[in-house]
């Protein structure tokens, strides 16, 4: 937020820079359970950004002392690959991916029913490949779909997106020159069942009004995205369940 | 945290062995499938990723201009690192790269270095004071063993996919980074007295010692690293070098394979 | 029928559906919110006992009393072991349930690190704390063969119904094979023998195709074992 603009990020039509409308979202993909050694794990392509998300647990969580005995502890962990961007980024954890590792593990351990494991921790990593804007909303919509693929136990999922303000005007999902150049980005997540808030940021400068017509964008692509999220589990899993017919009494 | 394996699941595995049987049915000198794919990552200059079985490596390639090294005023400069994410394994822990990680990326970057992969000389901007830079980054994925194989392939295809953007830094066009040599790594592990090529992880979990022998297309060696607690003896080096030879070649063959579809 | 064989094809359950049944108690993988039961993990539909569960099809394992597993001891003092299930934590073996006993201090010598070992689970405690014990017929300490994993979730697929798959295994392999809940297996024979039943559980782990799997595994030990055995009884 906040560069000096220096290109039209909306044409005469009413149409982006990628030629999407108002609410039009990117093209997201997910595919679920494609690591061997994870316990539960999702890739997911959002326009140009590569995220491979990975769930490990709930296993005995070191240190000892960091143990909590009422409950387990999500553990998430943002991290961006030196490669994911433009100028290569020095490895290891910087104060923004920090700041997004608390904020997912927070978010997520709202919806695992985490005093079922007590002392131990479920551990939620999250790399990011390729970067292109809307990375954190991509990190938790990912990180939702390992976890179910891990068999964790959960009151549901957790769907994520992005709305902003470019050109004066409220859009859904900003691309990459949109969150440079654009005037306010709203990352929000919910939990799409009882559409409840479960992450909020924003930055820029809106209108009370504005903000509510952000929200709604958002929530309703929280919607579609949840959808996705669902088919890319029962495609996962549609094959070996039809096995269970026959096995359930043994 | 380290692994315990059962007693008895070890001396299955040591009498397979003996009958000359892996676990998953390969020759002892077969490598698992091999699958390429470059350009895989926009973000940078060149990459690739490696599925060597069901072990998954990214190799990310990024540029920029900076200063030589004072003994070398006039080439440009490799810097390699690998992580070892926890993602990709329930053994690895988040932080700075340890042992692991370091011997990993030093032997693939000796062989780059050694094997005069790269032409460093074409990549002097002015000479003593801008020289291009390439950063060779290794993202471990999923860890089913044999690190070094897949990462030194992977590091070898995503320099042949790299373009040097010299019109971002406005420094004359964009041009493929100027390969001067192929080189291939080979890795055995030596289990026992039988000697494997590309352990998968149950077989890397029980091996005694390993052996990495990079070649370049003219047959010659240009790296090589013996690890782990186990010795070798100077025919079973040799026949593991022979070896290399033979089966670098035919990576070889597909690395280059890739380069000339682009093309 | 084919109209009741699609009414019957199970549904897949994501954590936070709704499960829309009458007269059933909230059980395993669910929870109730609001008078409403929700399935908590992802999984299949069962019933038991008047409980609705689901059954999850992926995961670690969650130890349960009663289940027989297959761990391998991490560390011994002298009064317990300590046993890797594959579960969140490491069980506990006390040295008073085992079949010997054991002199103080001695512990290592009976069983040691490394060993494998065939337990039950005796206790589950609130704080998810396992208690195990070998104090029964059968088990004991596993003292040749091998152990492969599978993920737990497959486990009923490797026995198969009525025990169908298991007794084919045995009968063309030659090999003991014992499938802990754990989804860890035991198989112990001669070297053939358990080369071939493991690659058999891998073919049965892999081919996620449910109908016909039982005949494309038998088809598989066939041709590999020339025999034809009549495993009816």
């Amino acid at each position: 937020m906040g560069m000096d603009k220096d290109m039209d990020l909306i044409d005469e039509d009413g149409l982006r820079l990628d030629g999407r409308k108002f609410d039009e979202l990117r093209e997201i993909n997910i595919e679920a359970g494609i690591l061997k050694r994870a316990d539960g794990s999702a890739y997911l392509t959002w326009g140009k950004n590569k995220v491979m998300a990975a769930v490990y647990g709930p296993r005995e969580l070191h240190p000892r002392h960091a143990q909590d005995p009422s409950k387990a502890v999500v553990q998430a962990r943002y991290n961006m690959a030196s490669f994911s961007v433009p100028d290569r980024k020095r490895p290891g954890p910087d104060r923004r991916s920090v700041e997004i590792s608390k904020l997912m593990s927070e978010a997520l351990e709202e919806i695992v029913f985490v005093e079922q494991f007590p002392r131990s921790a479920v551990d939620v990593f999250v790399e990011i490949l390729e970067a292109s804007a809307g990375t954190r909303c991509a990190a938790i919509t990912a990180a939702s779909v390992a976890l179910a693929d891990a068999g964790i136990p959960m009151s549901d999922m957790i769907a994520s997106c992005a709305s902003g303000k470019i050109d004066g005007h409220v859009v859904l999902d900003l691309g990459k020159n949109e969150d440079n150049f654009g005037e306010a980005d709203v990352p929000v997540a919910i939990v799409p069942r009882t559409g409840k808030i479960t992450l909020l940021q924003m930055d820029g400068n809106l209108t009370i009004e504005e903000y509510e017509e952000a929200m709604e964008l958002a929530i309703n692509a929280c919607h579609e995205i949840y959808d996705i999220q669902r088919e890319a589990l029962k495609k996962r899993y549609s094959t070996s369940i039809d096995s269970y017919e026959d096995l359930e009494e043994v | 945290m380290k692994e315990i394996i059962s007693k008895i699941t070890k001396e299955y595995l040591y009498t397979l062995l003996r009958e000359g049987k892996r676990i998953d049915d390969r020759g002892m000198d077969e490598h698992r499938e091999i699958n390429i794919e470059t350009g895989w990552i926009g973000t940078a200059e060149g990459s690739a990723r490696v599925k060597l079985g069901d072990t998954d490596v990214i190799v990310g390639i990024k540029m920029d201009i900076g200063e030589p090294f004072p003994d070398t005023p006039d080439k440009g400069v490799v810097i390699t690192s690998a992580e070892l994410i926890p993602l990709a394994s329930p053994h690895y822990e988040a932080g700075p790269p340890r042992e692991d990680a370091t011997e990993l990326a030093r032997v693939v970057d000796r062989g780059i270095r050694e094997g005069d992969v790269v032409n460093m000389s074409e990549l002097c901007i002015e000479e003593g004071e801008k020289v291009w830079l390439i950063f060779i980054d290794m993202h471990v994925l999923d860890f089913d063993g044999n690190l070094f194989d897949a990462c030194g392939i992977g590091a070898m295809a995503a320099l042949m996919d790299t373009i040097v953007p010299g019109e971002e830094h406005e420094v004359g066009e964009d041009h493929p980074l100027p390969i001067n040599h192929v080189v291939v790594p080979t890795t055995f592990s030596k289990i026992k007295d039988q000697m494997i090529l590309d352990a998968r992880l149950e077989e890397e979990r029980i091996a005694d010692g390993r052996l990495t022998v990079t070649t370049n297309e003219e047959g010659h060696l240009v790296a090589m690293q013996k690890g782990l607690s186990g010795i070798f003896d100077h025919e079973e080096v040799m026949e593991c070098i022979h070896k290399s030879v033979d089966i670098g070649e035919s990576i070889r063959e597909y690395i280059r394979g890739l380069s000339e579809e682009k093309i | 029928m084919s109209e009741d064989k699609e009414v019957k094809k199970r549904e897949l359950l994501l954590p936070g559906d709704v499960i829309e049944e009458e007269d059933v108690k909230p059980g395993r993988g669910t929870f109730m919110k609001d008078k409403k039961i929700y399935a908590s993990k992802l999984g299949v539909k069962t019933f038991r006992a008047g409980y609705v569960n689901v059954a999850a099809q992926s995961g670690r394992y969650d130890p349960k009393r009663g289940d027989k597993v297959i761990g391998t001891v991490t560390d011994v003092n002298s009064s317990i072991w300590m046993i890797d299930l594959n579960a969140p934590f490491p069980a506990v073996l006390h040295v008073n349930d085992v079949p010997w006993r054991v002199e103080f201090g001695d512990t290592a010598s009976y069983i040691d690190v490394g060993d494998a070992v065939l337990v039950k689970i005796s206790n589950v405690d609130e704080l998810k704390k396992v208690q195990v014990t070998m104090d029964e017929e059968g088990l004991r300490k596993l003292n040749s063969g091998q152990i492969i994993e599978i993920a737990p979730s497959q486990v009923p697929r490797v026995i198969g119904r009525k025990g169908s798959m298991i007794t084919m295994l045995k009968g063309y392999t030659g090999c003991r094979i014992f499938v802990g809940q754990n989804g860890r297996i035991w198989i112990d024979g001669d070297i053939q023998g358990q080369y071939l039943a493991v690659k058999a559980i891998k073919m049965i782990e892999e081919k996620a195709q449910a109908l016909g799997l039982t005949n494309a595994v038998e088809e598989f030990l066939k041709k590999e074992t020339g025999k034809d055995l009549d495993l009816e009884e």
